[in-house]
């Protein structure tokens, strides 16, 4: 017996890791760095402080919370390699039919009357089951049909849209009970931002803790040894596109309780801001790596620059310019950051 | 150097009243291609003469298809010349290798699927027209000039998806051929196509032959050899053997030249208690991969599956741990009948399977090494309530990891920043955490470094003796026979025999494996 056990001249010695800073740290260091800016040039251009305005700073955090839910759902989906683009549509869709179940006996111009002065929670549950039944039918569609999450998502976007003016022939539903509103404006109007915050914790916690977490990153990450480790991919696919199609109905409701309306053509682009808010905190495109957390970073800084634009008196279009350009560079620092990953091995 | 008598000979047998100047037409003179951990090619050398065809021949990692990769600019060599029409040349890219008159038919075709016939052989040179558009009708007419010279019978507007595996071998070659190149290299060209096909391909091999192209053919069957190859050169290890005539050798002959190494390895083998039969399979089948594929393996057994790659011994692991079903037969554990759909059901019965690619069915990539190795026992086990005992999984996994000495500073390394020994280490880990009772083990040690190697081959040992029924796939001839305490030989979808230790050896698992 030959004694080989010695490593042989080009084994690579376990490297002890470089501490590097965890991401998102580097990412709100970005958030931090847009504020201040915002601040500097704001006594320089405006003279007035930019973050030193509690109105202001609350407009963001609520204008955020809407687009935060839906993020939450969207990394989820990103993480397993896939995408929502149904997103927005699908707030328009839950958002209307839910707010038929919503209104308020008193109010003139009731659509859809059958059902009225109900308590809060039903139609809460309406817009969060219609909403999660689109999630299930992307999922049905991408595991059964084998389409990509791009066209199934896509599809689901025209559709749901379509549904959502065809439910009321295009008109808007308002008049809502006090009680259905709260979910907009209780809590001394802080109601969106704690829901949002709620969700985002209770995701941050089912991904770093749970099975269902571990599986999520795991399909992402390499779904052929995800299918050999045992893991149901069809069955744990859509469970998680009904969650984000869940998310996106449980923001419909926050942002119809918050404005007291709902339209067809609400939540146009919320899907991209969704997207977006995911790929600036860090959530990789190719999949298996991202955290809840990235995202809400992700998606206040979108908040803060929108708020900041605004502020600098920066004309909308150019506000759009500028979101499109951040958003292709977050994905440009992503790539980088896989290709010296995969030069590494 | 040059035998003036033969350059006469050459040139008068040839069509083409030219007189050439040289011998062979392609050479590589003391080529040597190293990759990490590996030589890939040391010292070959290759001489092929114009007209005729050169058969590579040699065991599944032999350096066949590196040599292939070098001679077609695919891959460069750390040492050692290339010489074509006995200059020596520089091929920087494929592009430059096929502009100096190397062609290379791939195993797996590298044709543009949804354009035409005519339009794959001619892009990038398409003829064009007054107003620098393609012309059509001209690329048509070039295209059924040259099939009308190679006696293929294709229509050149057909779009390549359309068309059978075989035919579009025949818009490949004569793709090859329109760029009048004067080496052909073709990789197992009868791999996927049927017998008819074959012949087909042969008389069109022979035509090209004819016009004093220099064919280099890769195969491992036998019978082509004999059938088709002028020459042939064997290869084993890396290193060259021998270059004969194959008008003047036997089938035996070539199969200890293939397989003529002497064993210097050791390997932990063990003489362990064999118990009970664990898993028995009967007639298992994948329409259309594997059929009929019978075998017992015991409690403390090493099966080992030998074959070419390609043979199946991949697909029947696959289809035991339910990643693919079968079609039919039967799997029985334990004297049960077990009906595998899904690899969670074959968990379930007490299986694990290492896969055969690290990269592409092992790890996950992105995920630390914790994550990596908990995910096959996180099914049932370490969960309370939906959430993972983060806490007892991080005591279990640094265990296992110690106990499989994988190095590295801590369980939430990336799996990505390990050497490919570490990776598998963890892999095994990931398997031996759900305490399996038949470990399915495909290419255990592919592609990691000697130390490693005999790690795991230590371990297997050790758990044979522990009473676990192993089945183990590998290409690795010495690898095989040294573990192995019954060896199972497949050929093309086939179990062409199972040998025991005391009979088994080189040439008789090769003369099962080549038929």
């Amino acid at each position: 017996m030959t004694t080989r056990t010695a490593t042989a001249p080009n084994a690579t010695l376990a490297a002890p890791s470089k501490k590097r800073l965890p991401q998102e740290i580097s990412i709100l260091l970005v958030l931090f760095g847009i504020a201040a800016f915002f601040e500097v040039l704001g006594w320089f251009l405006v003279g007035q402080s930019f973050l030193g305005n509690m109105s202001r700073l609350q407009i963001i955090i609520l204008q955020v919370s809407v687009i935060g839910i839906i993020a939450v759902g969207v990394t989820q989906v990103i993480i397993t390699g896939g995408i929502d683009l149904s997103s927005g549509s699908v707030v328009a869709m839950s958002g209307m039919v839910a707010a038929t179940f919503a209104q308020d006996a008193n109010w003139p111009k009731i659509i859809h009357p059958a059902l009225v002065d109900l308590p809060w929670f039903i139609p809460l549950a309406v817009g969060l089951a219609v909403g999660a039944a689109a999630g299930f039918v992307n999922g049905w569609l991408i595991t059964k049909t084998k389409i990509p999450p791009f066209i199934a998502t896509l599809g689901m976007m025209v559709s749901a849209r379509g549904v959502a003016r065809w439910y009321t022939d295009g008109s808007p539903v308002s008049g809502f009970t006090e009680s259905f509103a709260m979910l907009g404006n209780g809590m001394g109007r802080w109601a969106p931002v704690v829901i949002f915050l709620v969700v985002a914790v209770v995701f941050h916690v089912v991904m770093r803790y749970t099975r269902f977490g571990k599986f999520t990153y795991a399909i992402g990450a390499n779904p052929q040894a995800a299918r050999v480790s045992g893991i149901n991919i069809e069955t744990h696919l859509i469970k998680v596109y009904m969650i984000a199609g869940l998310l996106a109905g449980l923001a419909a409701m926050v942002a119809i309780a918050r404005i007291k309306t709902a339209q067809a053509g609400m939540g146009l682009m919320y899907e991209l801001d969704a997207i977006a808010a995911a790929v600036i905190g860090g959530v990789s495109l190719s999949g298996g790596r991202g955290r809840i957390t990235g995202t809400v970073i992700g998606a206040l800084i979108l908040g803060v620059m929108l708020s900041g634009f605004t502020f600098l008196r920066v004309d909308a279009y150019y506000q759009d310019i500028i979101k499109g350009a951040i958003i292709v560079v977050a994905v440009v620092v992503d790539m980088h950051r896989q290709n010296k990953r995969s030069k590494k091995t | 150097m040059v035998n003036a008598s033969q350059v006469e000979a050459v040139s008068s047998s040839s069509a083409i009243p030219q007189v050439k100047p040289y011998e062979y037409v392609l050479e590589v003179v003391n080529a040597r291609k190293e990759f990490p951990g590996v030589v890939a090619l040391d010292n070959v050398s290759l001489k092929v003469r114009p007209g005729t065809v050169h058969a590579l021949m040699g065991e599944n990692g032999a350096g066949k298809s590196t040599l292939m990769k070098i001679i077609a600019g695919i891959y460069h060599p750390d040492a050692g010349e290339i010489r074509l029409r006995g200059e020596a040349v520089h091929l920087a890219t494929p592009l430059a290798a096929q502009e100096a008159g190397i062609a290379m038919i791939h195993q797996e075709l590298l044709l543009m699927n949804s354009m035409t016939v005519a339009e794959n052989i001619w892009i990038r040179r398409e003829p064009r027209n007054a107003f620098g558009l393609v012309n059509h009708a001209q690329m048509h007419q070039m295209t059924t000039e040259l099939f009308d010279r190679l006696n293929i019978t294709l229509d050149p507007d057909a779009e390549v998806s359309e068309l059978s595996v075989a035919n579009r071998q025949m818009v490949e070659i004569a793709k090859a051929v329109s760029f009048n190149s004067d080496v052909l290299i073709m990789d197992e060209p009868t791999s996927a196509i049927t017998e008819k096909e074959v012949a087909h391909l042969f008389e069109i091999i022979r035509g090209l032959r004819e016009r004093g192209i220099g064919i280099v053919y890769i195969t491992h069957k036998m019978n082509e050899l004999f059938e088709i190859a002028d020459e042939f050169s064997v290869f084993r290890d890396g290193h060259y053997i021998a270059t004969h005539l194959s008008s003047e050798v036997t089938r035996d002959d070539i199969i200890q030249m293939m397989v003529g190494r002497e064993i210097t390895q050791m390997f932990p083998k063990e003489e362990v208690e064999i118990g009970d039969v664990v898993l028995s399979v009967k007639n298992l089948t994948l329409e259309g991969v594997f059929h009929d594929v019978s075998f017992d393996v015991r409690a403390g057994e090493i099966l080992g599956f030998a074959g070419l790659v390609g043979s199946g011994r991949s697909n029947v692991a696959e289809t035991l741990f339910g990643v693919t079903p079968a079609t039919s037969g039967t799997i029985e554990i334990n004297g049960k009948k077990a009906s595998i759909q899904t690899s969670h059901d074959a968990i379930k019965l007490g299986m694990a399977f290492l896969t055969e690619d690290r990269k592409e069915t092992g790890c996950f990539l992105p995920l630390d090494i914790q994550e990596n190795a908990q995910m096959a026992v996180i099914h049932d086990d370490f969960v309370k309530y939906g959430f993972v005992q983060e806490a007892k999984l991080e005591k279990v996994c640094l265990e296992i990891s110690q106990k499989l000495r994988v190095k590295t500073p801590n369980m939430h390394e990336c799996i990505e920043n390990l050497s490919g020994g570490n990776q598998q280490k963890v892999l095994i880990g990931r398997w031996l955490l759900t305490n399996p009772k038949i470990l399915i083990l495909d290419e255990p040690t592919r592609g990691i470094d000697v130390g490693a190697k005999a790690e795991i081959h230590s371990l297997i040992t050790q758990l044979a003796h522990n009473g676990v029924a192993v089945i183990m796939i590998s290409s690795e001839m010495p690898e095989v026979l040294g573990m192995s305490d019954r060896v199972l030989v497949m050929h093309e979808g086939h179990c062409t025999g199972i040998l025991d230790r005391a009979d088994a050896d080189q040439v008789k698992v090769m003369d099962l494996a080549a038929q």
